[in-house]
């Protein structure tokens, strides 16, 4: 399994001379299994490259896993040129929500006046799919499983297993709301067993630890937080993902320093997410 | 790994934040959490009492009817709404681990992850010096 990030920006797309180094994308992750067949995480602006990397011949079957439906997550699949192509079935697998459908939460996205074209328009196969919260599905040679996490509306963090590698996936999630993290009993942490043991683990680290105390519930992580929750599931390799806005690059390089002295400065694992960076699991 | 579920540890989290006194069990009835007013209600800490079953937490505070009739547990609104998934609502009589008597009323919500998936219940409740069922 192969995972490039296409973008880690959160909340808003922030391009321009100061975040050049880790972009201004919001979210997307490509992952190529080891037969290559393609699933993608989140659909926020960085998949608008993505799209483009395909070229006119895109793969005819696509799995998109949405976190959740905010903005920053779906914004980029209007653009995402294999959904204009009539050839490609493209499979949106999302959380579940106790009042509308899958199909009528991204219509509401798609649909004017915050889009030209209706989403019925669309000429590509689009099918939908709550993900199963209960058990563990597959797609082709991968397992998956997605769990709720914290986070405002429903959201899902996602746990993908091939070959005895597993990469977790939580890009929006605030874990430590109302609790002391490294004393909270595993089985009280949100978010914890489909990130334990993961080789990978993409996570939200959003706020610096001054930040935090003024955003409190809004769904993010302190970079304190994110290394915590990291520490106590025991991941391999941290990258921290859904980069604050308003972060220059080198705002988040001194967020880096402190991540690593509270990770351990004598043990590797811990980045900084950037665009275009890959990430094999062998 | 098994972990409890999100709205769980959401209830738990607002159970624990809150001055009034909760008590929330999990879809199974198993009391998972109780937080420190309703430890004054019911004489114990949740760190001493420990997760118990429906049926032992249920005998544990003799719960009693206004006419001194001890209550099955399925006439507590606890295990009303977690049977029915509607809010369910009484007042009785508990004994507490530090000998006291105590009249209660209970308003006891089922918490439903999604439309079909109840995955426990909270129960709000204070002590009441009125006349009730």
């Amino acid at each position: 399994m192969r995972a490039r990030i296409w973008g880690c920006r959160g909340s808003l797309a922030s391009p321009g001379p100061e975040t050049v180094r880790y972009g201004g994308n919001t979210s997307c992750v490509e992952l190529r299994l080891s037969d290559d067949r393609l699933l993608i995480i989140d659909a926020g602006t960085g998949i608008r490259g993505l799209g483009v990397s395909l070229g006119h011949e895109p793969p005819a079957h696509i799995d998109l896993l949405l976190s959740h439906l905010h903005l920053d997550h779906i914004e980029g699949l209007g653009f995402f040129t294999p959904i204009w192509n009539k050839d490609c079935e493209i499979r949106i697998w999302g959380p579940p929500s106790t009042t509308h459908t899958l199909r009528e939460r991204l219509a509401t996205y798609f649909s004017p006046p915050l889009f030209p074209v209706h989403i019925d328009k669309i000429p590509s196969k689009l099918v939908y799919q709550d993900v199963p919260e209960e058990e563990e599905w597959e797609l082709g040679t991968a397992v998956l499983r997605a769990q709720r996490v914290n986070h405002p509306g429903p959201t899902v963090g996602y746990r993908i297993e091939e070959g005895g590698k597993v990469l977790t996936y939580i890009s929006d999630h605030e874990p430590a709301m109302g609790i002391d993290l490294a004393a909270a009993d595993p089985d009280w942490v949100s978010g914890y067993s489909i990130a334990y043991g993961a080789d990978v683990m993409f996570h939200d680290a959003q706020y610096t630890e001054d930040e935090y105390p003024q955003r409190v519930g809004w769904g993010h992580s302190s970079i304190a937080h994110t290394v915590t929750f990291g520490l106590i599931t025991k991941v391999e390799r941290l990258i921290m993902f859904h980069h604050d806005p308003l972060h220059t690059d080198a705002q988040l390089e001194s967020m880096l320093v402190r991540a690593k002295e509270l990770w351990g400065t004598d043990r590797d694992g811990l980045v900084l997410g950037y665009e275009g960076m890959e990430v094999e699991l062998a | 790994m098994e972990q409890k579920s999100l709205v769980l540890i959401l209830a738990r989290e607002l159970a624990d934040k809150l001055a009034t006194a909760v008590f929330v069990v999990d879809d199974e009835g198993t009391l998972v959490y109780f937080n420190e007013r309703a430890a004054e209600i019911l004489g114990k800490s949740f760190a001493e009492a420990g997760a118990m079953t429906i049926n032992e937490w249920a005998e544990a505070f003799e719960p009693l009817s206004h006419d001194d009739q001890p209550l099955a547990a399925d006439d507590l609104p606890l295990v009303a709404a977690l049977r029915t998934r509607n809010p369910a609502h009484r007042s009785f009589r508990i004994q507490g681990a530090d000998g006291a008597s105590r009249r209660i009323a209970v308003t006891a919500l089922p918490l439903l992850a999604r439309s079909d998936e109840v995955v426990g219940a909270a129960a709000l409740f204070w002590e009441d010096g009125g006349e009730g069922s």
